[in-house]
């Protein structure tokens, strides 16, 4: 689904890809870890397509297609999802509106008619209800005074909307207390299935107890420097990460 | 002979075709003379330096348009709110469209300024109103000077017009240039309630100018609620003076939504003249290509415990400009005034412009007085954050723009004009999304 070759990708003069290779395939779930400013973040951007930053290297293929010449609306029609680490804050948009023009638009760019205003509430009913998300949410201002918990549990029900292919998850544990933590893990849960992938990124296992990996790679300094099962990820939080930094620059 | 001096001598001979001997043509003698000594304003008046008139005064204006166009109401539909039942009145190039038209005598009022100007029935009315509220600035005083026709409306105490009135004044252009100076009255009694849509059209690629002014009077207790709908042609310029005389416990609210024209100068002007009065001013303004939309706006706070609440928003493309100016004055005697006054701005182009300038004169100790202008551009990582959930760049930024004035917008107590702004919103932003979903 996901084939990443070699990939570099640097924002302004400062490179912080330095050829990173994945795979990934329909049905799994990968975890990415790593310290701070290992390029984990970055690497979610450059998938979904953030125009400041450049690749100056290597590949991106989703589902066989080379995607680096497509806009970010245009990889997440072909069904690219991020979910932010830090969603940002809309005011005058509400939930329902933006998520509405956001399955349209994305019907319209696959020739299809807009959804029926009938089906588009049921569901949204059926979704919000998936992620205990409450009715007078979706009227507010998206993400405008949202607890760290409300704009995360938004991103996964604008997720389970739009029902991407690939969902990159970017640190969606940040923020959330251990009950919001699971609703959201569990919501993310019901929505795999043997034909989508999650790439889960994330500083911490905690996440990775609800949300089980089939593999876990290690980011340090812009390179996936070791890779493993879902082990590899309790041995992290035991050890920390020196010892991978140490291993890498043997 | 320059377009003042055309004007000047044209009075002469306009004077004895209209009301001679009477109260009204007292005034006009006196507002020429008026306008004759301060002409039009140039850029060395601090209230107009941002905005020259000079290019516009060029063009050979007719003054008295001649030839009455008619209009197909299929072919005009279009700009008018037609989805509700209004009464509406309409000119043509400065004169009364019957055909267009449906006034009312039935309990309030609503009809002509010319029959209100000579007909004895309104004589007290005019004498204690007409050109009671304009000031003595040159433009209100050259329109007052040609007063002829307008729109008059007079809501009986205690009465609420059953349905919202608005007024179109279309522009064919039969003339090469065409000066129009329509003049309105519109006078709320005591707890009296009305809500007015105001349009300006050209129908046509020959210059237009209209020098406007419409006079608002809101008695005790009375609500006025006005809308003002600025999407005009290319080559269409307006000067809107209107001003607005409140009485105690009245409330009156305008929204100015500007899209279109060449050049657009609002002056706005509210005069508080009783306690706890509420004035409401509200603005979207959406410009690209050379447009220019020049906000003039003063709220006087002469008695206690009143509030005002101005908030415009500004989004300028390509080589537009904007003008903000808000003064507001609070009297000494005007303790406990809180007045709020918000200008924002996006630039979504390197060459627009934007001016903002909140000016606030404050004579009183015990007041609430807030004021802010920002100017900035569209968030970049929201655009990003749109886009990364299948929003096409476009789209994400008319929806960015729209959020934006959104505020403004929800004021609205019509729920037909909201939709028609957005409409208006999504054909200037080139998009086809629904807002109000």
């Amino acid at each position: 689904m996901l084939k990443i070759e070699n990939l570099h990708a640097r924002v302004e003069d400062k490179n912080i890809l330095k050829g990173i290779n994945l795979e990934v395939k329909p049905g799994e779930v990968h975890a990415i870890m790593g310290p701070n400013g290992s390029g984990k973040s970055t690497l979610s951007s450059v998938i979904a397509g953030k125009e400041e930053y450049e690749v100056t290297e290597g590949k991106i293929y989703f589902e066989g297609e080379d995607i680096e010449e497509l806009a970010a609306e245009e990889r997440a029609h072909k069904g690219v999802f991020l979910s932010f680490q830090y969603p940002v804050e809309i005011p005058g948009v509400s939930v329902t509106n933006f998520i509405k023009t956001a399955i349209n638009e994305s019907r319209k760019a696959k020739g299809l008619e807009e959804m029926p205003a009938k089906d588009m509430l049921k569901l949204i009913r059926e979704k919000s209800e998936m992620l205990e998300i409450d009715r007078k949410f979706l009227s507010r201002s998206l993400n405008e005074g949202f607890s760290g918990g409300e704009k995360k549990r938004n991103e996964i029900f604008q997720m389970a909307m739009l029902e991407p292919k690939l969902a990159i998850l970017d640190e969606t544990d940040s923020g959330l207390d251990i009950d919001a933590l699971r609703i959201v893990a569990n919501g993310v849960n019901k929505l795999k299935s043997k034909d989508n992938a999650v790439v889960v990124i994330t500083h911490y296992q905690r996440l990775l107890d609800y949300i089980v990996p089939d593999f876990v790679h290690v980011l340090h300094n812009g390179k996936i420097v070791k890779s493993g099962g879902k082990e590899l990820a309790h041995e992290l939080e035991a050890k920390g990460y020196d010892w991978i930094k140490e291993e890498a620059s043997l | 002979m320059d377009l003042k001096d055309k004007l000047v001598s044209s009075f002469l001979a306009f004077e004895n075709k209209v009301d001679v001997d009477t109260h009204v043509h007292n005034v006009r003698s006196e507002a020429i003379k008026i306008f004759e000594e301060k002409g039009f304003p140039t850029k060395k008046e601090e209230a107009w330096k941002y905005t020259s008139l000079n290019k516009l005064l060029k063009e050979d204006y007719s003054v008295f348009p001649k030839q009455e166009n008619a209009l197909d109401y299929k072919d005009v539909k279009k700009y008018f709110i037609h989805e509700i039942d209004t009464y509406h009145v309409v000119f043509i190039d400065g004169k009364y469209s019957s055909h267009l038209s449906n006034t009312t005598h039935d309990g309030i009022d609503v009809c002509l300024m010319s029959s209100a100007l000579t007909n004895p029935k309104y004589r007290l009315i005019i004498e204690n109103h007409f050109n009671k509220a304009a000031t003595t600035d040159s433009l209100p005083s050259l329109n007052t000077a040609f007063s002829q026709e307008g729109v008059y409306i007079h809501i009986p105490k205690n009465k609420i017009a059953d349905k919202p009135i608005q007024f179109i004044n279309f522009s064919t252009g039969n003339e090469s240039a065409t000066l129009l100076q329509p003049r309105n009255l519109i006078v709320a009694e005591e707890n009296a309630h009305v809500q007015i849509i105001e349009r300006h059209q050209s129908l046509t690629e020959n210059p237009v100018l209209t020098n406007s002014v419409t006079e608002i009077f809101t008695k005790k207790r009375a609500i006025v609620d006005y809308y003002k709908i600025q999407n005009d042609a290319e080559n269409a310029s307006l000067i809107d003076n209107t001003f607005i005389k409140q009485q105690r416990e009245s409330i009156a609210s305008v929204h100015t939504f500007s899209f279109g024209g060449k050049l657009t100068r609002n002056n706005l002007n509210f005069f508080q003249e009783g306690e706890r009065i509420d004035s409401i001013l509200k603005g979207v303004t959406i410009l690209g290509d050379k447009q220019h939309v020049d906000h003039n706006t003063l709220v006087h706070h002469i008695e206690p415990n009143c509030e005002s609440h101005q908030d415009y928003k500004g989004i300028f493309g390509d080589s537009s400009t904007g003008v903000f100016n808000g003064k507001i004055i609070v009297e000494k005697e005007a303790q406990k005034t809180n007045a709020f006054q918000a200008n924002n701005n996006i630039l979504v182009s390197d060459k627009a412009t934007i001016n903002t300038k909140p000016q606030l004169e404050i004579f009183a100790d015990d007041v609430k007085c807030s004021h802010g202008c920002t100017i900035g551009q569209l968030d970049e990582s929201a655009m990003f954050y749109m886009q990364s959930r299948g929003i096409p760049k476009k789209e994400a930024k008319a929806l960015l723009m729209y959020a934006f004035s959104n505020n403004v917008l929800s004021s609205v107590k019509i729920p037909e004009i909201k939709q028609r702004i957005n409409k208006i919103i999504a054909n200037k932003l080139g998009v086809s999304i629904g807002f109000d979903l």
